[in-house]
C-alpha cells in the first residue's frame, strides 16, 4: 500500500528531476508563459550567452504594457511603453520564443490564454513571471508565479528549484446565493484567513460548492489565492475541466486526448491524505463583496461598513486600518455603499473571461439605460473580445455607453497608462486594491462584474439585482 | 552573479507598517525602466515623494541618515502582492543590503536570495527586544555566516535556508549550477515526454502558423 497522497503531492513527485542535499526539489517545467515585462529575464540570458532551452514549451504574449485602444505598438505615445513593447518583439524573435504578438487573434492576458488556448493542461507544472500564475490551478496544473532572474532560470534551464510547500485544503460547501459570484467566495476567504494566511502553502480547493463552479469561476478562485499569500491554488480536473479543454487548439487530439483523459482522472487527492491545514467554508450564507482599504483582506459585505480600528487585533493591525481608512477617504463605521465612486473597470486576469463579461452584460441589460459612470471593459483576450462581439455583448455594452476596449492588462496595474487620477475611486473587478495600484493616490474597491454592473448603472455602489436585499 | 553578503554594520530604517506590498516599494509605471539606469529613485517613491517630486520630510527614507542605513526594518508579510523582482532592485539600488521582518512573501524572499539582499525573518517579540532601548541611530551588525543579529550587546539569532545562505555568501549564479545537471534534466524529460507524450507540443516561432 502507498501512502495516501494529496492532488499537489502527485503533480510534485510527477516533476522532480533530483533532490538537493537540503531537500529542494529541481522541478522539471511543462509549460511557460512569458509577457512583455521579462526584458529583464531575457537580457539576463543575453549577458550569459545562453540560448532558450526548450521553446517548444513556452508561449509568449504581450499584456501588461499592450494599449487597449489599438493594436500596434506604433499608436502608443509614450516612448517608454513603445520600447518595452518593441524589446518584447526583439526579444521573442532573437530567442525563438513561440509569440501571439500584439496583432494576433489569440492574444490577451497571459493568464486568460492559456487555458483558452490548451497550453495549460491538468498535471502540468507552470511558471510565468507572474503572480497570478496561480490562476491555472483551476485546471489542475501545478502554477506558480515567479521573479525576473527565475524566468531567465526556466528559460535557460526548463527547471526551477522549490523548496516543498505546506498543503492547505480550503472546503466549500453549498449553494451560492443569487448574485453573489466566484469573486465573493475569494474576497472572503481572504478577509477570513487575512493576505498572510497560505504563505508557503499550496492551497487545494474542495467540497461541492468547487465541484459545481465553471473554469471560468475556478479561474477566478485560483487567481485570488495568491492574494491569501499561497505559492499556489490547485483544483482537481473532473468532468467540467475535460469539456472545457477537448478540441482546445493545444489539447491533446484523438488517441492522445484519450490517454490524457485517463491520467488526469486520477489526478486527485486520495482518501485519507493528510494537509498540513484545513479551512471549512459555508457558501450558503454568502454575500455580495467589497474591499473598503488598501489590502485584499480587507473585504465586507456590501451591506456592511467600514471598520472601526478598535476591532483590530493588534495595534500593527489598528494603524493599517487607520492608513488605509486615510488614504481611501473613509471614515470608520460609514456603510460602504455611501462612498461616490467616480470609474468603473470591467477586466483584468481576475474577471475578464467570457463568461464574467455575459454576467456583466446581463446586469446592464436587465437594469436598462445608459451607465451613470465611466466604465472601461477591457476582455481577457482577442478571442474573448471576439465571441463577445459575436453574440451580442459587446453591443450591450457599447449601446448603454461602456468604453469597449481591446485586451490586455490595462487599469488593472496601469502599466499601459489605462490609469486613474489622484483621489478617484475606481470599482474595479482587478484583483489588487494596493494603494497607488490604478495610479498615483488613486483608489481601489474589488468587487464581482455583476456587482461592477450594478454599480455603473445606478451610478453608486450596488449589490447585482438578484442578490438578497439589492435595490 | 549577485555581490557576495557576509556581513553587515550598518545603521537601520523603520519602517512599521505590516503588509507592506511590491506596488509600495516600487510602482508599476517604473518597471519599464531598463536596470542600468539604477532603481534606486523609485523606492518607496509614492510614499517618499509627493505629485511634484518634492521629498515628504516625516518619510523615513527621507530622514538625514537614510542614506548610510543598509537595513531596512519593516512589519509583517513584507513584500506581498506582485512577484516583481524590481522591488528587490529598487531596495538594492537605494543602498539597502538586508530587510528585517517578522515575516516575508514567499516571492519576495525568493528574489532577495538571486540578487544579493539578505532577508532576516526575526518574531516580533525578538525584534522588538532588539530594538527597545538605545537611539535610532544605534548601528545593527548582522551576520550571515552566524545568522545573527546584533544591536547595542543584545544579539538574536535567525533561520534561514541552507541554500539561499550559500547563494547569499558566494554570489553563486544558480542557472551555473543548475545547468550542471544538464544530462539528468535532459533524461528526466526524455521519460517525462514519453510516459505523457501530450506534454511534448514543440510549439514553433512565430506561431502564426504552427496552431
Amino acid at each position: 500500500m502507498t501512502e495516501p497522497r494529496t492532488l499537489f503531492a502527485k503533480l510534485w513527485d510527477a516533476h522532480v528531476v533530483c533532490e538537493a542535499a537540503d531537500g529542494r526539489a529541481l522541478l522539471f517545467i511543462d509549460r511557460h508563459l512569458i509577457h512583455d515585462g521579462s526584458f529583464h529575464s531575457f537580457n539576463r540570458l543575453r549577458e550569459k550567452g545562453l540560448p532558450v532551452a526548450n521553446p517548444g514549451l513556452c508561449l509568449a504574449t504581450p499584456d501588461h504594457y499592450a494599449p487597449t485602444t489599438s493594436r500596434s505598438a506604433d499608436t502608443v505615445d509614450d516612448p517608454a511603453i513603445r520600447r518595452v513593447l518593441n524589446e518584447f518583439d526583439i526579444n521573442v524573435n532573437e530567442f525563438a520564443v513561440p509569440v501571439l504578438a500584439l496583432a494576433d487573434p489569440r492574444q490577451g492576458i497571459v493568464h486568460v490564454i492559456g487555458p483558452e488556448q490548451g497550453f495549460t493542461l491538468p498535471g502540468t507544472t507552470l511558471v510565468c513571471g507572474d503572480s497570478h500564475t496561480s490562476t491555472h490551478g483551476a485546471l489542475g496544473a501545478l502554477a506558480f508565479g515567479i521573479g525576473a532572474s527565475e524566468v531567465a532560470h526556466v528559460l535557460a534551464t526548463q527547471c526551477t528549484w522549490q523548496k516543498r510547500p505546506q498543503t492547505m485544503c480550503i472546503r466549500i460547501d453549498g449553494l451560492l446565493p443569487p448574485g453573489v459570484y466566484a469573486k465573493d467566495l475569494a474576497l472572503t476567504i481572504i478577509a477570513t484567513i487575512g493576505t498572510a494566511g497560505a504563505v508557503g502553502c499550496v492551497v487545494e480547493y474542495s467540497g461541492s460548492t468547487v465541484s459545481a463552479l465553471s473554469i471560468e469561476e475556478r479561474c477566478t478562485l485560483c487567481n485570488m489565492t495568491i492574494e491569501a499569500g499561497a505559492r499556489a491554488g490547485l483544483i482537481a480536473p473532473d468532468e467540467t475541466t475535460f469539456a472545457y479543454l477537448r478540441n482546445k487548439p493545444l489539447a491533446p487530439k484523438q488517441e492522445l486526448w484519450h490517454r490524457a483523459v485517463e491520467y488526469w482522472r486520477t489526478l486527485k487527492t486520495d482518501d485519507d491524505a493528510h494537509f498540513d491545514r484545513t479551512v471549512s467554508v459555508q457558501a450558503n450564507s454568502l454575500q455580495p463583496m467589497v474591499t473598503w482599504g488598501t489590502s485584499p483582506e480587507q473585504a465586507i459585505p456590501l451591506s456592511g461598513r467600514v471598520p472601526h480600528p478598535g476591532e483590530a487585533t493588534s495595534d500593527e493591525e489598528a494603524n493599517g486600518m487607520l492608513h488605509a481608512m486615510q488614504y481611501m477617504g473613509l471614515v470608520a463605521g460609514q456603510p460602504i455603499a455611501t462612498v461616490d465612486i467616480d470609474q468603473v473597470f470591467i477586466g483584468s486576469c481576475a474577471n475578464s473571461r467570457l463568461e464574467d463579461l455575459r454576467v456583466a452584460a446581463e446586469v446592464i441589460q436587465g437594469i436598462g439605460g445608459k451607465v451613470k459612470l465611466p466604465t472601461l471593459v477591457s476582455p481577457g483576450s482577442t478571442q474573448v473580445k471576439l465571441k463577445a462581439e459575436a453574440e451580442g455583448i459587446a453591443d450591450i455594452f457599447i449601446a448603454a455607453g461602456v468604453q469597449w476596449h481591446e485586451s490586455g492588462c490595462s487599469m488593472c496595474v496601469g502599466m499601459n497608462g489605462d490609469r486613474m487620477g489622484p483621489g478617484k475611486r475606481c470599482i474595479s473587478t482587478s484583483n489588487r486594491n494596493f494603494a497607488g495600484r490604478q495610479g498615483r493616490d488613486s483608489r481601489t474597491h474589488l468587487v464581482s462584474p455583476a456587482t461592477a454592473a450594478a454599480t455603473a448603472m445606478l451610478g453608486h455602489l450596488a449589490a447585482p439585482p438578484a442578490a438578497k436585499g439589492a435595490g | 552573479m549577485a555581490e557576495p553578503f557576509t556581513t553587515l554594520r550598518s545603521r537601520a530604517v523603520r519602517l512599521a507598517a505590516g503588509n507592506i506590498d511590491t506596488d509600495q516599494i516600487v510602482p508599476a509605471r517604473f518597471m519599464r525602466t531598463p536596470r542600468s539606469e539604477g532603481y534606486g529613485n523609485f523606492l518607496f517613491h509614492d510614499l517618499r515623494f509627493d505629485a511634484e517630486g518634492k521629498p515628504i520630510v516625516d518619510f523615513p527614507l527621507n530622514g538625514a541618515d537614510a542614506p548610510d542605513a543598509h537595513i531596512l526594518i519593516a512589519g509583517k508579510n513584507f513584500g506581498c502582492g506582485s512577484s516583481r523582482e524590481a522591488a528587490v532592485y529598487a531596495l538594492f539600488d537605494f543602498g539597502i543590503r538586508c530587510v528585517i521582518a517578522p515575516s516575508f512573501s514567499d516571492n519576495f524572499k525568493a528574489n532577495c536570495a538571486k540578487n544579493g539582499l539578505l532577508p532576516v525573518s526575526l518574531p516580533e517579540a525578538e525584534l522588538d527586544r532588539l530594538l527597545e532601548d538605545g537611539v535610532v541611530s544605534d548601528l545593527i551588525e548582522v551576520d550571515l555566516r552566524r545568522q545573527t543579529v546584533k544591536r547595542n550587546g543584545r544579539e538574536a539569532g535567525f533561520v534561514i535556508d541552507a541554500f539561499a545562505k550559500e547563494s547569499l555568501l558566494t554570489g553563486l549564479d544558480e542557472i551555473d549550477m543548475t545547468l550542471r545537471h544538464h544530462s539528468e534534466i535532459a533524461r528526466f524529460q526524455e521519460q517525462h515526454f514519453a510516459r505523457y507524450p501530450w506534454l511534448d507540443i514543440k510549439l514553433q516561432a512565430p506561431t502564426n502558423s504552427s496552431f
